[in-house]
């Protein structure tokens, strides 16, 4: 069982759900990544995503696409990501994801992007520009190292391909929860809850479900939690804290620690998953 | 064995193109590709097309041999392939009626596209007015200040300009802002992209609407010539104007073909905007193919003197024809392109775009050496008058 799972079904035992924290790497600086992911996981996150700047990201919206901008110009490139992981891999235990887009993993070459994974002691990774269909070989080298490949599966997907996009998928399926890009909203929509509730009957049993794009407040963590989502993802959330407080870092970590505890509130206890808690996910 | 004509073979062209896009945009393609297979066989679209094409866009555009500048030169007859004639002053016009109409037919009321000079957010603006659909362009903050006549005549058509101040705020930044558009609202939707760029089938869909230069092209020159070129010459920027007249003759193996990209100011300056010849293979925007990045993968910023060409990457199926050596890259630096701009104002009347004066300079080079009873053909993809105040500046003119 790979760390990701383990950890995912240890919380699950407890009637817990994931809180799964996504920063920037290398935003405001590369420096200051480590101390970030240790004030995230003081404050509750169990699952850390760490993004590799890149300047054309895409899927992103204003906030995520701010914090690249920060994290290039401060000289941020994709092995000062692995190095980041490997120092702090040491220090803590809990799982590190990389999201990545495609082209700087590409021009790296993906043998020798799993094998610095393997090194560096990441857990899985994520590429919002690699669907399923393009990810044949970038499958078989993960396997081959043992790092979990989370996919992504959309709103607009269909019953038939979410059952492919799953065969591919270890870790935990990352479901997004609406049309759009990454960032944080008011309110959450009617639509994720029913998308939670239509896509559970697919991962039960086979992998954990976690949803992010979107989510920022603990009601929207436990509300997607009780629809019968494993973990949530929040990213813009954390990063607006860095954007608020480039000027003061004691701050931006208090801040980190306390935002990520009032999210990982919200995850336990979760109504309804006693019920669901045995003997998901023992392949 | 598979003729080059019938590339992209499931949705690529050799190893190039694919679809490298988010999930939430997979089923928006396959929905095209499933639309467009179907319309693209129906007699009664085809038939609409080329009304529109030929009574609205002016089509077929005259092939014109440029006898002064031939002479002058003294080598090749240079044939001149008229698309500046083409409504709206550019062969944009070919793609923006063609995905305008597909995107009538598919539902779609609502309409975005990306722009760099403003040439095809004009193009997809005239193409949505006439078939009453609403147009949303995406244009970078930079290309907005350098293009103000463009941002106004696309409102004059009833467009509304999104000015995109991320990145470079240039093209590669509006793809990604529609993108991002495109993500949000993909339901209903149409992203009408501009070149032979992004994800299947966009540079399959867009090759077939522009391939109606190279098809027109093909019997002008067998109606005068009484035979094919032996060379003919398009600028890559996207590489739409190019694939459009090259598709029809991929399998003439005697015609040779030439694409031109910008140099800029020199290919070992770092300013250039020349992705397959001073670029390396990558993802970007939705294919593989090549493109301008350093040694981490992070897209460059490109230059060129044509905001048209200005492009950190390239359709695949030129990064295709360029690995099997059917059609050969080069270069052509912003110096070479104003002095054919220059010249063919002067020796023939014609105010060309800043991108067709690159293949140009191209042509009139291998020309010279070349015999009086070869043609050769260059694609004139636009008209210059949109560059008027670019070449004055380079020239230090005033105007």
């Amino acid at each position: 069982m790979s760390r990701i799972n383990e950890r995912i079904s240890g919380l699950k035992e407890k009637g817990e759900g994931a809180l799964i924290s996504y920063v920037t790497a290398g935003d405001p600086d590369p420096s200051y990544t480590p101390s970030i992911v240790e004030a995230m996981i003081k404050g509750g996150a169990d699952i850390i995503e760490l993004g590799v700047p890149f300047s054309d990201p895409i899927a992103d919206g204003p906030t995520i696409q701010a914090a690249a901008v920060r994290a290039l110009k401060a000289g941020t490139k994709t092995r000062t990501v692995l190095r980041i992981v490997e120092e702090i891999r040491d220090r803590i235990d809990n799982p590190i994801i990389l999201l990545s887009y495609y082209n700087p993993i590409f021009r790296m070459g993906l043998r020798s992007f799993f094998e610095s994974c393997v090194a560096c002691g990441i857990d899985g990774t994520i590429v919002p520009d690699l669907p399923i269909e393009e990810a044949d070989e970038y499958k078989r080298l993960a396997m081959e190292h043992d790092v979990d490949t989370i996919f992504l599966a959309a709103p607009s997907t269909t019953d038939d391909r979410l059952k492919r996009i799953i065969r591919y998928t270890s870790g935990f399926l990352y479901l997004v929860s609406l049309f759009g890009v990454t960032g944080a909203r008011e309110r959450l929509q009617d639509l994720t809850l029913k998308l939670i509730r239509r896509t559970v009957p697919f991962t039960e049993g086979r992998v954990p479900l976690a949803v992010g794009f979107g989510i920022s407040k603990p009601e929207h963590v436990r509300r997607i939690l009780e629809s019968g989502a494993d973990g949530a993802i929040v990213g813009s959330g954390f990063v607006k804290i860095i954007e608020r407080n480039l000027n003061n870092f004691d701050r931006m970590l208090n801040e980190l620690k306390r935002y990520s505890a009032e999210l990982k509130g919200a995850t336990l206890h979760v109504k309804g998953t006693e019920k669901r808690r045995v003997s998901r996910f023992s392949r | 064995m598979t003729r080059l004509r019938d590339y992209p073979v499931n949705g690529k062209f050799g190893r190039y193109g694919g679809r490298f896009i988010p999930e939430t945009l997979m089923m928006a393609v396959k929905e095209l590709e499933e639309a467009y297979e179907r319309f693209r066989r129906d007699p009664g679209f085809q038939k609409q097309l080329n009304m529109y094409l030929s009574e609205y866009a002016g089509r077929p555009t005259p092939l014109y041999y440029a006898e002064r500048l031939s002479k002058a030169i003294g080598g090749a007859r240079i044939y001149l392939k008229r698309e500046d004639l083409a409504h709206g002053g550019a062969h944009k016009i070919n793609n923006t009626l063609g995905q305008a109409l597909l995107a009538r037919r598919m539902g779609k009321r609502r309409v975005i596209a990306e722009t760099g000079a403003g040439q095809h957010g004009v193009a997809t603006a005239m193409a949505c007015a006439v078939l009453g659909l609403k147009a949303e362009i995406y244009m970078g903050a930079e290309d907005m200040k350098r293009q103000r006549l463009n941002v106004f005549r696309m409102r004059l058509l009833g467009a509304e300009v999104h000015k995109v101040d991320t990145g470079s705020k240039t093209l590669k930044d509006a793809i990604n802002e529609a993108l991002r558009d495109w993500v949000a609202n993909v339901r209903d939707t149409y992203y009408l992209i501009g070149s032979v760029v992004g994800p299947h089938p966009y540079p399959m869909i867009v090759r077939d609407f522009q391939s109606i230069i190279g098809r027109e092209l093909k019997n002008q020159i067998l109606k005068t010539e009484g035979r094919l070129p032996d060379v003919i010459v398009a600028c890559v920027g996207g590489g739409s104007n190019a694939i459009g007249t090259f598709h029809p003759f991929l399998d003439d193996e005697e015609v040779k073909l030439y694409g031109v990209e910008a140099a800029g100011q020199g290919l070992n300056s770092g300013r250039h905007a020349a992705s397959l010849c001073g670029g390396v293979e990558g993802v970007f925007h939705g294919m593989l193919t090549y493109i301008l990045q350093d040694e981490d993968g992070q897209i460059l910023n490109t230059h060129s003197i044509s905001a048209g060409l200005d492009y950190p990457g390239v359709g695949p199926e030129h990064a295709f024809l360029k690995s099997i050596g059917r059609v050969r890259y080069v270069t052509v630096t912003d110096q070479e392109a104003v002095t054919a701009f220059l010249e063919l104002s002067r020796m023939e009347g014609i105010i060309p775009a800043l991108e067709p004066s690159h293949a140009l300079a191209y042509a009139m080079k291998m020309a010279e050496n070349m015999d009086r009873d070869d043609v050769i053909v260059v694609t004139l993809s636009g008209r210059g008058d949109k560059d008027v105040e670019v070449v004055a500046g380079f020239l230090g003119e005033r105007i």
